[in-house]
């Protein structure tokens, strides 16, 4: 039967085609395609893996930076509290001498006070020495001119010593 | 060559229209004639319209319609003792219906369909035939479509290295890779798989591209390639051949001295018998499988067709009538072809990849 008898002439059309096409394929098509294949699983492998890897380094770096934060935190508190001491330290510092200063001020004025005072009675004592020489004067020129007078005068005089 | 501009879009939806709506056009043209019988015996006979339709030919049947035959000429290579090499057109022979330089297409007979050389002596003899004929031409065509898809798929893939497929390439990586990987892969083991993959591929692609081919009736299809015997004889003898020369120590010690009792060895080789035909039949079963499952399948859908001319012969309403029948019927049986296509370019390719993947096993 013709169905299942195979035709020379198709077989050895079939051999030779096939054959070209297989080895012609094999060598621009197959190849450069399970090529490109290959490279491309390949790559995205890799690319899962760096992405894998760049994952944990992350996780590495948050920890890291969280620590960061951490000594930030506590550094900047030292700092403020360092701060705070140096000014405390200031103010007393400058309080103390303030007052010291004061005092400085106050002994000085208190000092002048009193020189002043001091030369301001000489002045007076002076003065009043000055007034009652002139008074004295006075009165001797007036009373001397009379005798009566001037008896009566020192004898009251003496008697005020005397009482003294 | 206007069937070389086969779109790259041609949906397999379009090509189940188109090969439905020309099955049913062919076979009704051809109707008043009486099937394909050249002689006008007004009797349908559905042996030989389904075998005509099956078998090889000389020309591309196309249509018939009325008296006129629109086909494809096909170029007639013979080697005859008296005339030498002898090329010419098939179209000479009128569709046997005239004789050409001493050569006659057989129409009946012992020989029918084929070409008969009458010596000077008178004496009828055979010439050596090595025509370019319907399924020679449909094997040009199918390994040339190959050759430029893949070529071009290949060359988008150097074009577009580490990007994601487009377009056609992204329509036949899910195949190739499923080759690669489920197929070679998974049979030949992940060590030795490589060398066989190209080879797989190819077979897979030329078997499913002229399964699918051969659903459609009309140029470029309607070849039966898959389906012919002596197209399966030479891809088992590829795998046969692959399979013989990659065989290595483990493979040919399974065959000639296998692992079981001695007394099944000597002094009667029983078991290496038995293994050696197992070598000679799995290609042997390779080749009939792949045969027998695309014919059986055209048989099965021209059957149907015939059913419309043998009631229509009866009655012209009963051949209406049961026509809705017969397309209905071989709707169902072109999508099951469909999925026929696949599965059988699947399990030869399959099949091809164990075999290789016994030859190259190591001993365990």
């Amino acid at each position: 039967m013709g169905l299942v008898t195979p035709d020379y002439g198709l077989l050895f059309w079939m051999v030779l085609s096939f054959s070209i096409v297989l080895f012609v394929l094999g060598k621009f098509a197959w190849k450069p395609i399970l090529k490109s294949l290959k490279d491309r699983e390949e790559s995205i492998e890799g690319a899962l893996q760096s992405a894998e890897q760049a994952k944990v380094e992350m996780q590495l770096m948050q920890a890291d930076n969280e620590k960061f934060i951490v000594e930030a935190k506590v550094e900047r508190d030292n700092l403020i509290k360092e701060a705070r001491e140096v000014k405390d330290n200031i103010i007393k510092e400058a309080k103390v001498q303030a007052t010291v200063e004061a005092n400085k001020l106050v002994e000085t004025a208190r000092e002048r006070i009193q020189t002043e005072k001091a030369m301001a009675l000489t002045e007076i004592k002076n003065q009043v020495t000055l007034l009652s020489v002139q008074i004295a004067e006075k009165i001797l020129k007036r009373e001397l001119a009379d005798a009566k007078d001037q008896q009566k005068y020192i004898e009251e005089m003496l008697k005020e010593i005397n009482m003294n | 060559m206007s069937w070389f501009s086969i779109h790259k879009s041609f949906t397999t939806l379009l090509a189940i229209l188109i090969a439905i709506s020309f099955s049913a056009g062919t076979v009704l043209a051809s109707e008043p004639e009486g099937g394909h019988d050249p002689h006008g015996s007004a009797k349908f006979e559905p042996g030989s319209f389904i075998m005509d339709h099956i078998a090889d030919s000389y020309d591309w049947h196309v249509a018939t319609i009325g008296d006129f035959h629109l086909s494809l000429p096909l170029p007639i290579i013979l080697i005859s003792k008296e005339q030498g090499l002898k090329i010419f057109m098939s179209s000479k022979f009128h569709h046997g219906h005239e004789t050409h330089s001493n050569f006659m297409l057989m129409m009946e007979g012992e020989n029918k369909g084929k070409i008969v050389e009458t010596l000077s002596t008178g004496e009828q003899v055979l010439p050596l035939d090595f025509s370019i004929t319907k399924n020679v031409l449909a094997i040009f065509f199918s390994l040339g479509l190959l050759l430029w898809v893949f070529i071009s798929i290949a060359k988008s893939y150097q074009r577009r290295e580490g990007q994601a497929p487009k377009g056609m390439q992204s329509f036949l990586e899910p195949l190739i890779i499923f080759i690669r990987d489920d197929v070679a892969k998974a049979s030949i083991g992940e060590k030795k798989y490589e060398r066989y993959v190209p080879y797989l591929l190819t077979i897979f692609f030329f078997i499913f591209l002229n399964n699918l081919l051969g659903l459609v009736p009309i140029l470029p299809g309607g070849a039966n390639v898959t389906g012919n015997i002596a197209v399966t004889l030479v891809l088992a003898l590829f795998t046969f051949g692959i399979t013989t020369f990659s065989g290595n120590g483990a493979y040919w010690k399974h065959i000639f001295w296998p692992d079981v009792p001695s007394w099944l060895k000597v002094p009667i080789p029983l078991m290496p018998v038995v293994e050696l035909i197992g070598v000679f039949t799995k290609p042997f079963v390779l080749m009939v499988r792949l045969f027998a499952n695309i014919t059986a399948g055209h048989i099965i859908a021209l059957g149907f067709f015939s059913l419309i001319f043998i009631f229509g012969s009866m009655n012209i309403v009963a051949g209406y009538g049961i026509s809705i029948l017969s397309i209905a019927f071989t709707i169902f049986m072109t999508f099951l072809e469909l999925l026929v296509a696949f599965i059988q370019a699947y399990v030869f390719t399959l099949l091809s990849a164990l075999y290789f993947g016994m030859a190259v096993e190591e001993h365990h």
